[in-house]
């Protein structure tokens, strides 16, 4: 008889990688994970940011969440747009989050935008686009406001007005034709609600409602589902059966719910001695 | 696969299709890239900063992969900060070069960057340093890299000149930058440059509707091409393109 070993060596076990491999190639894919096709943009405007994001999640071609929040929180003025692997953007947001709050009290005055920046790009640089996260970052700090980009790979970019996640395109196309330099914060907020409703009804991976967040210089307003195009109406018939319809022999109603009397004893006190 | 494929680019990286430059002349360098990022045929950035400042008078030129260059390029900057508190003076271009290659060929397999580094310094004046793939390190009077510089090294080779002087080497970056734009479909947008002298970092930025033309076939092509753009974007009374409902 074959023998188990016994041996078990401490640290991470890759034995499943090889099998995964194989029968990868025999025609079995792995599961795919919950994927954030999704429409989430970003732009600056005469004092402050507006970030914007749809709410579907899908899974393969379901869409597995029709109304989850893509806008994560990083600071108090610092908030993250996610598209991607949804686990991951939650992940590495939570955890930047987390390490921002660390920076926070250990230097006693708020971080900055590129801080958070930095921090997220060499996280996703270290694990060279295993880590699926790509994110809109923007937010208000001593420097003024911020606005950047971080790709799965770790590369950034800084501009005015961005997008990403597979409805960047409809989404770039709105902003590239109605942006302005110094837009007043309610001609921003119209123009995010017009380039996340483009991803809405242009891209299959987007859908549902549309999220906004305005961050100025003292204040950070989120505004969940601001824009619902997408509402369920009352159906116009009703598909319940009336009693009756299906004709039965005998009627017995049970009690399901079991109800049990409990007499305490006398409580012995624990033994202190 | 019987050899490693330098150019190959992880899926999905946002990649540099690049056109960048670097010339020295007497007394300092010019600096030269096109401004666009892509990721597959969509393009990511059309006003990128491929310039990346590595100390005060010492710059670098990106090209390839966005994340790859990005972080050796602040690595990189650290390292030179930490280097000129330590010794108390301001590094030299050659340091700056070495600390890049010395990272681009240690991480060689991992890597897809082509830096160019350029700068001045006390000791050695004006320098230019290319970083190829493979992590070698090379001093040049002019380097040009990225995908776009393949169709202009005939027109450095014909045109370059010793003892020009910062104008003359401005227009020279200005001109091979646009011609490698033109030719290459992963370059593209404006171009920016950086003059770096003893004194001071000049930088300049000529628009995508600025940039210098060359022939256009507009003699074989006729007529219907002779009307410069700017022309038919000031006709007032456009009208909408009709839409059948």
């Amino acid at each position: 008889m074959a023998t188990v070993s016994v041996y078990s060596s401490p640290g991470f076990d890759f034995s499943n990688l090889t099998r995964n491999h194989f029968l990868a190639e025999k025609g079995l894919p792995l599961p795919k994970a919950t994927s954030t096709g999704t429409t989430i943009v970003g732009c600056v405007f005469e004092d402050g940011i507006i970030l914007g994001a749809d709410t579907r999640a899908t899974e393969g071609p379901i869409v597995a969440d029709k109304n989850c929040e893509k806008i994560h929180y990083i600071t108090e003025s610092i908030r993250c747009c996610g598209a991607g692997t949804a686990a991951d953007t939650e992940f590495v947001t939570n955890l930047i989050s987390s390490n921002m709050e660390m920076h926070a009290l250990t230097h006693g005055r708020k971080p900055r935008v590129v801080t958070a920046m930095t921090m997220l790009k060499q996280y996703l640089f270290q694990y060279q686009g295993h880590v699926g996260a790509a994110l809109v970052l923007g937010g208000v700090d001593s420097t003024g406001p911020n606005l950047f980009t971080i790709a799965p790979h770790g590369s950034t970019d800084k501009l005015p007005y961005v997008t990403m996640g597979s409805g960047s395109l409809a989404a770039m196309a709105v902003f590239e034709s109605n942006w302005r330099a110094n837009m007043s914060r309610a001609d921003a907020l119209q123009l995010v609600k017009d380039a996340i409703s483009a991803g809405i009804f242009n891209d299959l991976g987007s859908g549902s409602n549309v999220d906004a967040c305005i961050i100025t210089a003292n204040n950070t307003e989120m505004l969940r589902n601001v824009e619902m195009p997408n509402e369920r109406v009352q159906k116009e018939r009703t598909y319940l059966f009336p009693k009756g319809t299906t004709a039965w022999k005998k009627e017995d109603i049970r009690k399901l719910v079991l109800t049990e009397e409990v007499t305490p004893l006398a409580v012995e006190a624990m033994d202190t001695t | 696969m019987d050899h490693i494929d330098m150019n190959r680019l992880k899926q999905g990286e946002i990649n540099l299709g690049t056109s960048i430059m670097a010339v020295q002349f007497e007394g300092g360098v010019v600096i030269g890239a096109d401004s666009r990022t892509t990721s597959g045929s969509y393009i990511a950035n059309r006003v990128t900063d491929k310039l990346t400042f590595l100390h005060d008078r010492i710059y670098c030129c990106r090209s390839g992969s966005a994340a790859d260059t990005q972080a050796i390029a602040d690595f990189g900057h650290y390292y030179l900060q930490m280097q000129t508190q330590t010794m108390g003076t301001p590094p030299t271009v050659l340091t700056a070069a070495a600390t890049m290659e010395k990272m681009c060929y240690q991480n060689k397999d991992q890597l897809s960057a082509g830096i160019i580094v350029a700068g001045w310094d006390k000791k050695n004046g004006a320098g230019v340093y290319n970083i190829p793939l493979g992590g070698g390190l090379f001093r040049q009077p002019w380097a040009i890299g990225g995908s776009g510089s393949t169709y202009v090294y005939g027109y450095c080779d014909a045109t370059y000149q010793e003892g020009w002087g910062k104008d003359e080497t401005v227009k020279f970056v200005k001109n091979t930058l646009a011609l490698a734009m033109s030719r290459d479909g992963s370059s593209g947008g404006c171009i920016r440059m950086c003059v770096i002298t003893e004194d001071n970092v000049e930088r300049m930025f000529i628009p995508g509707d600025e940039l210098p033309t060359f022939w256009e076939g507009r003699e074989v092509l006729g007529e219907a091409t002779k009307k410069p753009l700017a022309a038919i974007a000031a006709v007032s009374d456009v009208a909408p393109m009709a839409v059948e409902v």
